[in-house]
Formats: C-alpha cells, structure tokens, sequence
C-alpha cells in the first residue's frame, strides 16, 4: 500500500508539480524582471506611447513563448499531433486538452508581468501624458503656448527632472492621476483573469465530465508511454551491447571462456549468470539484428500499435506468444482457466 | 489493519490540512500584496471615493474567487452536485456542507484584506476627507483660492505643494485613521464573537447528522483520489504491456529463436506478473477504458463492497493418480 502510494506521488507529481513549479518560478521571475528593469521614458511626443506600450506588451508575449520552451509536454503534443494514424486512431478531444493545459500555465508570468506593469503605473504615465486634460490639472493661468510646444511640455511629465512647465500644469497631480487610473485598469485586469479562470475550474465540471476524465487519462497515458518506450528501447540497447560484447569476446577467446566455465563452476555463480544471461535475453524481446532495431523505431512512429493487449489474441493468434505457453499447452479456453495457464509452467 | 489506519489517517488529516494550509498561506500573500501595493490616492473630488473603495472591496473579491479556485474541495462539490444519480443516491447535505467548508475557507484572505485595510487607514482618508467638517480644526489654509471641497480632497497626499509641512492636514488625518481603526477592531471583534458562538453552539444542534455529512463528504474526497491514484497505475501497466507488445509484434521467426520456458518460475517475478494483473483489472483494451470512464461518471456504482470485501480464496490442489497431494495452495 505504501508502496503504491509512493510511486503513484512520484508518478503523478512528479510531472505535474514540476510543470507547477516551473510556472510558479517564471512568475516570480517576471515579477523580479520588473523590479530590476530600469524604466526609461524617452519623453519625447513621438517615441512616448511606442516605449509605454512596448514595455506592456511585449514582455508577456515573450514569457508565454518561454513558457511554451520550458514545457516538455509541447515535444510530446507535436508528436501526437503528427504522427501517422498507423492501427490506432487519433483522438482531437486528447491534442485540444494537451494544447488547453499547456497554454493555462504559461499564460500565468505574463498576467503577472501585465499587472505589475499596471500597478506600478510608469508606463501608463510615460503612454498617456501627451493625452491629458489641461482643464483638469491646469495652474489657472494658461499662457498661451503653441500647440506643439503643449505636447512637447505635456510629454516631458513622467521625466522629474526634465520637467520645467511648473507654471502651466501641476505634475505631481497629473501623475497621481495617471497612475490611479493604471491601478484601476491594473485590478479590473486582474478581476477579469479571475473570473475567467473561476469559470473554467469550477463550473467546467457542470458541462463536460466524463469526457474531461476521458481526456485527461489518455493524455496523461501518452506521456507514460513515451517514457516506458524510452526505458525499454535503453534497457533492450544495454542487453544487446552486453551480448554483443560478450560475443565478441567469445569469439576471440572462446576457449578460455568455456574452461574456465567449466573449472570455476560454483552452483550459486553459474545460476546467477545464467539467471543473468537470460534475463539479458528476455531484455532483447527477440530483437536482435540491427536492421530489426531500424524497423521498430521506425515503425514507433508510422504505425503506432493498436490499444489493444488482451490475452485472447494471443494464444489465437499463435504467432505471437509471451511466456511460451503456446509451445506446451493444450487448447484450453482462456477466461476460465487462467488459474491453469499460470500452473502450466510448473 | 494498522496500516490501513494509517493510510486512511494520512489520506483525511492530508487533505484538510493541506486546504487549511493554503487557506493561511492565501491570507499571508494579501498582506504581502497590501504593503507591497503602492496606494495612490488622487486627491482629485470626483475620484477620491471611487480609487478608496475600489482598493478596499476590488482585491477581496479576486482573493475570494482564487481561494474557491485553488481549494481541492470545489471540483469534489461541483463534481457530486452535477453527476447523474446512477446506482447512489445523492446526499444534499453532503454538497452544503462541502460548500459552506469552500466558503469559509475562502472568506479568509478577503476579510484579512479588509481589515489590513481598515487598521492601516489610507483608503478611509482617501475616501472621507471631503465628508470632514473643517470647522473642527484650526490652522485651515485660505489663500490658496481653491474652494473647500477641493482642499479637503487634497488632504491625502501629503507631498501636495497646499499642505506643506501643515498641521491642518495632519490633524484630519489622524482624525479619520482614528475612526478607521476603529471600524476596523469592531469588525474583527464581531468576527471573532461570531466563530465562536458558533463553535460552542453548533453540536447542540443535530449532532449526529452532522458526524455523518463529515465522514460522507471526507469519504468523496478520498474516493475521488483514489480513483485518480488507480487510472495512473492502471495507464502505467497498460503503457508497459503496450509496448512490450509492439517489440514482440516486431519480431521475425519467433518460433525458432524463442527459449523454453524456464522450469519453475522465480517467486518474486511471479508476484510481480500477479501483481500487473492486479492493476490491469482485466482492462486491456481502449474501449473498455473509455467505457470505465464514462461509466464511472454516468453511473456511480452503489456503496455496497460486502462481495469484494469477503471474497473466498480460490485454492488449487494438485494430486496425482493415486490422491497423493503433488501441490496445493492451502
């Protein structure tokens, strides 16, 4: 039971928490980004609002492509998705689950990159200075200033110390005003991306359930198989490199290797190596040449296996067999002697 | 026995600690996030009482939604509410009491905000200033032609040129901060007297009942778990003999290169073999795995184990001609 409980925490967490981990280090890395990036407003009409907005914008798009790199789920989604239909359908409910999760968690550095931006309201000071409403924040007496020069001087707001217009209009209410209004944009964002997300956790279930559970296990089945598949091609490369060598060495030295077989022949020593011999050999899974190793990679990926393992097809089949039963078995009927199949060993 | 206990232990305490745990950790980061927040009142009439109230009721409403978004026990509420009847009956209580748990827990970090809020006392001052009768105060500054609407909503911002350094503006503040606090203690005094009255009060109240919604709605949760639990090891095997099955579909002359089987097989690989199978279920192919899924959703089965609990072991005795016991399980 304990034993389950740990692999099944290794199993499930350690994909997920690490993907949740990732994300929650890019979120704080866009947040630690902001606080170091000296914000420079140009001050100047025409490159004011292209700095603002640029800083808004193009930050987050850049996180979410990271966050795409980052994530080892993309390779596996681009396989699935291109990979030939070969004996097993392609299931889109699967790739559009895989796609949705994937996305959620690297849309999280630039909702924070987005809100910081918004509360901390330089940029939407540097964007939207020129904009202002001198009626507002007018010193009462409004000399009269050609309409170039207004802008010139409105532009110059976010720079302290660049500012001379003291007379004309007040700065330090005018950026109060600004950066109100970008904490206000800045929460009403939030809200939104709040209530979004609310939507999509807590009220999905209403809709679509069983095929959500449907979809998030085989996703999560593809992930798992890909892996066994790597394990067993590097477990079945170390047998057959162990094998190969030995061979080798066999054939060089073949004669020393059987006397001294013979010689040093301990009972416990001999059955380990046989023991390891053929586990070696049950390793290879019959594969042994190398154009047979081609086939199967290549195979891997054109014509993926039906999803199919039952026990019938086997002994029907007869040609292919995993425990040999076909050589020394009676025709038994499967489901009701399963007891027998085992014994049929002995 | 004992370490079915555990399990179980660990499984039920894990769960609502871990909620309790977040819960405490949500109302940690809103006052994080309030001293971190840069408050910015803009001192203009119009917009005084708008920035202040927004700040103050704005932020709990987001905290409220995360904390339902981020607690385990939403999805086992809204997943029993919605699901057919099927072989179980649902329990109505069991889906109020997980939602008033979900509410409580998320109510947390809201109230800390607004009482963060409350005791600090910017957003008050912001919002009331204009709502103060200056006539209370001495040392008003009546040079500066603005009327008196627009100098009280100048009091907030301190580094205001009209205020410098003035006695006036300090004065109200503190007046203001001071009605602020005080809101702020009440609020939290009555909270306090409200949970518990609460506590103290509630097993008077159908006591039993309630002993049962808890166990019902702590058994959802560690069913849905372990069904969770159980679809990863079963896609695991399922995985494993999928691919062993390709490599040996691969092969070519099977029958000449393959070994006879060994003469006994190793105990522990046996295990290992039941043990697969085990995980199996007998679900071999995609079909049967979506029909478990769907089925699974659509018709919860009954909480009735007594078969698989009492299951009798099959034995296997192997005897030769003359009934001389050869083998056998018992």
């Amino acid at each position: 039971m304990d034993k389950f409980r740990m692999m099944f925490q290794f199993l499930q967490s350690n994909q997920e928490s690490f993907m949740n981990g990732i994300c929650g280090i890019m979120a704080l890395a866009s947040a630690q980004l902001y606080s170091a990036f000296e914000f420079n407003c140009p001050c100047l009409p025409e490159y004011n609002y292209a700095y603002g907005i640029g800083i808004l914008i193009v930050p987050p798009i850049w996180f979410f492509l990271l966050g795409f790199v980052l994530n080892n789920n993309v390779s596996m989604l681009a396989e699935e998705w291109r990979r030939p239909t070969g004996q097993r359908r392609k299931d889109p409910a699967v790739l559009r689950y895989m796609f949705c999760s994937i996305t959620q968690r690297s849309l999280i550095a630039p909702v924070v990159w987005i809100s910081v931006t918004l509360m901390d309201g330089k940029s939407f000071l540097c964007a939207f200075s020129v904009n202002l409403d001198l009626r507002l924040f007018g010193n009462g007496s409004t000399p009269d200033l050609a309409k170039a020069d207004l802008v010139r001087l409105l532009a110059k707001i976010p720079c302290k110390d660049v500012f001379d217009g003291e007379q004309v209009v007040s700065r330090e209410a005018a950026s109060r005003y600004l950066r109100c209004i970008s904490q206000a944009c800045g929460w009403t964002f939030l809200l939104l991306t709040t209530l979004v997300a609310f939507m999509v956790r807590a009220i999905r279930p209403c809709f679509t359930q069983a095929v959500f559970l449907k979809t998030k296990y085989w996703s999560h089945y593809v992930d798992i198989e890909r892996k066994m598949f790597e394990e067993t091609c590097t477990e079945h490369a170390k047998s057959f490199a162990r094998i190969c060598i030995q061979r080798y060495f066999e054939s060089v030295g073949g004669e020393i290797q059987d006397f001294h077989g013979q010689h040093f022949h301990r009972k416990d020593k001999s059955e380990d190596e046989g023991e390891k011999t053929k586990g070696d050999e049950d390793k290879l899974l019959g594969i042994r040449a190398q154009d047979d190793m081609n086939k199967v990679l290549w195979n891997w990926h054109t014509c993926k296996p039906p999803l199919n393992i039952k026990k019938e097809d086997f002994s029907s089949n007869g040609t292919i067999n995993i425990n040999g039963f076909s050589n020394n078995l009676q025709k038994s009927d499967p489901p009701k002697k399963e007891w027998a199949v085992y014994y049929s060993k002995v | 026995m004992d370490r079915l206990k555990l399990v179980l232990q660990y499984f039920q305490s894990n769960s609502e600690s871990i909620s309790n745990g977040i819960c405490v950790i949500l109302a940690l980061i809103s006052v994080k996030l309030y001293t971190s927040f840069d408050f910015n009142c803009p001192c203009i009439p119009q917009y005084n009482k708008l920035y202040a109230l927004g700040v103050m009721f704005v932020p709990p409403v987001i905290l409220f939604f995360l904390g339902v978004i981020i607690n385990r026990h939403t999805g086992v509420m809204m997943e029993e509410w919605v699901r057919p009847i099927g072989k179980r009956t649902k329990n109505p209580a069991v889906v109020k009491y997980l939602c008033s748990a979900m509410m409580q827990r998320s109510l947390l970090a809201p109230m800390v905000w607004v009482l963060v809020t409350l005791l600090d006392g910017k957003c008050f001052i912001c919002a009331f200033s204009m709502s103060v009768d200056p006539r209370h105060f001495t040392g008003i500054p009546n040079n500066t032609g603005m009327d008196l609407v627009r100098l009280m909503a100048k009091v907030p911002c301190k580094e205001d040129a009209v205020f410098h350094n003035s006695t006036f503006r300090k004065a109200v503040t503190r007046y203001v901060r001071c009605y602020s606090q005080a809101i702020g203690w009440s609020i939290l005094l009555f909270l306090i007297l409200l949970g518990a009255i609460s506590r103290v009060v509630k097993p008077c109240f159908d006591h039993a009942t309630f002993l049962q919604t808890r166990y019902w709605s702590n058994y959802l949760d560690i069913e849905q778990k372990l069904f969770d639990e159980t679809c990863v090891l079963h896609a695991r095997e399922f995985a494993r003999k999928c691919v062993h099955q390709f490599f040996q579909s691969m092969q070519e002359d099977m029958q000449l290169r393959l070994q006879l089987p060994p003469p006994h097989c190793h105990p522990s690989h046996r295990d290992e073999e039941c043990e697969d199978e085990d995980h199996l279920h007998g679900i071999t192919r995609d079909e049967q795995v979506d029909r478990v899924l769907h089925t699974w959703y659509s018709c919860r089965p009954e909480l009735d184990v007594t078969k698989t609990a009492h299951q009798p072991k099959v034995c296997i005795t192997w005897e030769d001609h003359n009934g001389r016991t050869l083998f056998s399980d018992v």
